[in-house]
């Protein structure tokens, strides 16, 4: 945790510390705590008085169906996306694992578009799939598929699917790859000489030395749907046609907008960070990562 | 190993052409809508080769902007997107690295209970806490400013953690090498450990330039003003409900504007992006 | 004058344990002295205590007859010498030298001199502009022995400073900072755990335990005298055969001695004091006889491990780790050795027998 050997100085170190310190505070412990706080309150319509209301808007929300099937919503959207997005990588980081020539230039060719914004991932994927203009919109409907996901809730989650896991292909190739490069060769060499083939060596060695970074993508996965879909969504859909694409952080951010429930609104964030940190702890739990480099 | 290649090696080679495909076709797509003009988009006959409308549609959209919604040019929210990116990662790894600094070179009260309240911020993203964090941000009077849309994002635990695991791998002697040779904390902090991490301030750049480039949510809220937008926000709002008036080459542009510094940024510093990808995560 | 006294130096580290209880000891201008003991005995503790690195809990450092307790590092006026050299990796090796002079605020022009003067001696001028990492192991110790002397310091601390290097390199660059020191003339101290870096670097050899000093004196002397079973096992090698006797044996092997008359003790043997012989030590010699159960030839000499033979001899104690219990270690000089599973008698004649306390840590003199 601390070095064996350090300096000694009154000042000095709080003088180093403030600056993140401050910021800390300001811009993280006071909104969490105002959130907390005013979860508990419920203010009238207009906002003229407010009464402590204990656990109210908690109990409220959780009656709400709406509320239950944005979390139902948001955990599915959240499998899909890890689904789709972590099996298309696989299979690429396996392939791009072999002693093949051209590697490198792959790699390079696959994980730029980590760096795309969600938001922009989301237009693009839209202009691709819009009802009316999109160059695979046309296609399907010369396949006879009547897609609209500006009308139709399923065609809209999917397009939201598509273009997140299409963002995440990047990250998770990436780890995956490390993971992959990490297998020592020998233990596949040994593999080998038992007498198994590449398919078999890969489901029986490769892929279970594999699942600590398996189970780490799944978690980061997992709150990349929660939080960096908000874009893509708001970018796609604005959460329709009809709520089919409104997830947990989505809601909370229509809600708020909306300005009406102050106190709900709160209630959500506060839910919200529950989730996060549960996921988090699991993450720092269960998953002893070995990525080397 | 010594395996036989031939078929084996083509289908390796074809599934990663698909992946690549897969992976350049929407952005393919976006660069050949920018240079085409938009009553063939519109109508749905886009074609599926460049067209001729290159210069002039990115003149347009950097220096004119949309007519529609937003009309600033496309060369302002560049200009705030660069200065957003670049504060939040030169501000991130400022604050970082100094409080990490003290943290493991100092012994001081109070120090595992900052560590724990820096480290606690990981499990609180800003989307949990956007309302709050938003009335604060209106009550400093931070509303369309560039301290309003870095500030609130430049507390980094990440980076703090980073650093804190950097230091503890320095050797010791390092340090008392340097007391013997008469360097005192500030000169020991400037003259040895921060060219040795070098590697790791490039590395962490590289990945918070494009987490503050990619920001969504909170310059929605923040910014209000259109001179104040950036391009990922600016992109959102070309895109205007009824069809009709989306100037879908421009939007397309924009985005091809949008992805191009951080795409540059990651395919020319590979090697940092994923060294600092790879480390900002464990 | 830089000599370095030690008066009843403590530490006790916050947890409460106690690493180091009470040494004194002194160093004259530029004598060279090593501190020696297992790991963990608190001697690179107490090193980094003189450089300023740890706090002293109790007692005092003198150096060069200024108390130096509550002194900087940087102060104080040493140079250290690391284990792993701690070369600043981003520098060139001419700016880790130049460093601390910078520093120090002294002029460009005599930082320069005195950088190429220490290059020159340690043979390292044409390496000047390269990083650390360009360096072999023997290159770096070089450039780390660089950095302390071109401070021209009162006192050189080295801690372990050949014990990354090759055992080939290690004698050669042993060899190196003994002439280096006599040449500069500075008083030194020297942390080691290799006896033989010990006896053959120090003037004053001071050998620690547990915290606290165990012998202190030149090093033949110490080698020669070893004033505990400690000393005696440490130092020397293969070490001291070790044979615990009881009041009855004390009195039947020193008959007549009244010293070693009254209590059991513990025998001490060094290998090469035993001789192999046909016919039993004369009056007050020891004789043991033993069975060969192992041989080493390393060319100039030979060890051979045996067995006490007799059936009701005093059985023969030796530490964990250093000999295996019941043995006794001869060294022969050449290869001609018994064989093993042979019986053989060895000898040593009265003047080579040490006697301990049976506890091990008082020396009886004969």
């Amino acid at each position: 945790m601390q070095k064996q050997s350090v300096f000694h100085s009154p000042l000095l170190p709080f003088l180093l510390i403030a600056p993140q310190v401050g910021i800390v505070l300001v811009f993280f412990y006071w909104p969490a705590l105002q959130a907390v706080w005013q979860s508990f309150l419920l203010q009238d319509a207009f906002g003229l008085s407010t009464t402590f209301v204990a656990f109210e808007n908690y109990a409220e929300l959780l009656q709400q169906p709406e509320y239950f099937n944005a979390i139902v919503r948001t955990f599915a959207f959240s499998a899909l996306i890890a689904g789709s997005s972590l099996s298309f990588a696989l299979l690429l980081a396996v392939m791009a694992d072999k002693p093949l020539r051209g590697v490198g230039l792959y790699r390079t060719l696959l994980i730029w578009p980590y760096a795309v914004a969600p938001a922009v991932a989301g237009v693009l994927w839209m202009f691709m799939l819009h009802p009316s203009l999109g160059v695979l919109a046309r296609g399907l409907r010369n396949m006879g598929l009547d897609w609209n996901p500006l009308l139709n809730g399923n065609h809209a989650v999917i397009l939201v699917v598509l273009a997140a896991a299409w963002k995440q292909i990047s990250y998770n190739f990436l780890f995956f790859l490390a993971g992959l490069q990490s297998i020592p060769k020998s233990v596949l060499e040994a593999a080998a000489i038992d007498g198994a083939g590449p398919m078999r060596r890969f489901w029986t060695v490769t892929f279970p030395l594999l699942t600590p970074t398996i189970f780490f993508l799944i978690v980061v996965n997992i709150v990349y749907a929660f939080f960096d879909t908000f874009g893509i969504i708001d970018a796609m859909t604005g959460g329709g046609p009809a709520k089919s694409t409104e997830t947990l952080v989505y809601k909370v951010y229509l809600d708020g907008l909306l300005g009406g429930n102050l106190g709900s609104s709160a209630a959500q964030s506060v839910l919200l960070m529950v989730i996060v940190i549960g996921l988090t702890a699991i993450q720092f739990r269960y998953v002893e990562r070995k990525v080397t480099y | 190993m010594v395996e036989r290649q031939g078929i084996r090696g083509l289908v390796a080679h074809l599934i990663l052409w698909v992946g690549i495909a897969v992976v350049a076709f929407p952005v393919y797509l976006a660069f050949v809508a920018s240079t085409q003009d938009a009553a063939s988009i519109a109508n749905g006959q886009m074609s599926l080769l460049p067209g001729g409308h290159f210069l002039e549609t990115y003149t347009r959209t950097i220096f004119v902007g949309t007519s529609g919604s937003t009309r600033e040019p496309v060369g302002v929210m560049l200009f705030n997107s660069l200065v957003m990116a670049l504060v939040i990662a030169l501000g991130k790894i400022a604050i970082s690295i100094l409080s990490a600094y003290a943290i493991v070179y100092f012994r001081f009260p109070f120090r595992m209970w900052i560590f724990w309240m820096i480290f606690i911020t990981l499990m609180l993203p800003v989307e949990v806490r956007i309302y709050p964090t938003y009335k604060i941000a209106a009550d400093l009077n931070m509303l369309d400013s560039y301290a309003g849309l870095t500030l609130p994002l430049i507390a980094s635990a990440t980076a703090t953690l980073l650093f804190r695991q950097f230091f503890m791998t320095v050797p010791d002697e390092l340090l008392e090498a340097s007391r013997i040779d008469g360097a005192g904390p500030l000169r020991f902090f400037w003259d040895t450990l921060l060219p040795l991490s070098r590697t790791n301030i490039a590395a962490l750049f590289v990945i918070l330039f494009i987490y503050g480039w990619n920001q969504y949510l909170w310059p929605l809220l923040i910014t209000t003003r259109d001179d104040m937008q950036t391009i990922v926000i600016g992109i959102r709002k070309m895109i205007t409900t009824s069809d009709a008036l989306t100037e879908w080459p421009m939007v397309m542009a924009t985005a091809v504007l949008a992805m191009l510094p951080p795409v540059l940024v990651v395919i020319v510093m590979q090697r940092l992006f994923v060294h600092g990808l790879v480390e900002t995560e464990k | 004058m830089s000599n370095v006294t030690l008066r009843n130096v403590r530490k006790t580290y916050p947890g409460g344990v106690e690493a180091i209880k009470g040494i004194d000891f002194a160093v004259d201008d530029g004598q060279f002295c090593v501190l020696v003991g297992p790991s963990g005995c608190g001697k690179s503790t107490l090193l980094r205590m003189v450089a300023g690195l740890e706090t002293i809990t109790k007692g005092e450092i003198d150096i060069g007859g200024r108390v130096v307790n509550d002194i900087e590092p940087a102060d104080r006026d040493i140079a250290m010498v690391f284990q792993n050299y701690a070369l600043y990796p981003h520098m060139s090796v001419y700016n880790n030298m130049a460093y601390g002079l910078r520093n120090r605020g002294m002029p460009k022009p005599e930082i320069d001199t005195r950088v190429r003067e220490a290059a020159r001696i340690l043979e390292i001028g044409a390496l000047l502009e390269r990083k650390p990492r360009q360096l072999s192991g023997g290159q770096r110790q070089r450039v780390a022995m660089g950095r302390a002397i071109v401070r021209q310091p009162k006192v050189f601390l080295f801690d372990e400073p050949l014990s990354n290097l090759d055992a080939k390199l290690r004698i050669a660059m042993r060899v190196e900072i003994r002439k280096l020191q006599r040449r500069l003339n500075t008083t030194s101290i020297y942390v080691t755990h290799d006896q033989l870096e010990a006896m053959t670097l120090a003037d004053i050899l001071v050998v620690m335990n547990g915290g606290m000093v165990e012998q202190i004196g030149n090093p033949l002397e110490v080698y020669r005298k070893p004033a505990s079973t400690f000393v005696a096992s440490f130092i020397g090698a293969p070490p001291m055969n070790l044979i615990t006797l009881d009041a009855d044996e004390i009195r039947a092997q020193f008959s007549g001695d009244a010293r070693a008359n009254t209590e059991a003790g513990i025998l001490g043997i060094r290998p090469e004091d035993l001789l192999i012989s046909t016919e039993a030590a004369a009056s007050g010699g020891l004789s043991l006889d033993l069975v060969v159960d192992a041989i080493e030839r390393v060319g100039a000499e030979t060890f051979v491990y045996g067995a006490r033979a007799r059936h009701g001899e005093p059985a023969i104690s030796a530490r964990p780790g250093e000999l295996p219990p019941g043995e006794v270690i001869v060294r022969v000089p050449g290869q001609n050795a018994p064989a093993v599973g042979e019986r053989i008698m060895v000898t040593a004649p009265r003047e080579r027998l040490h006697l301990f306390s049976a506890d091990g840590r008082r020396r009886i003199d004969l």
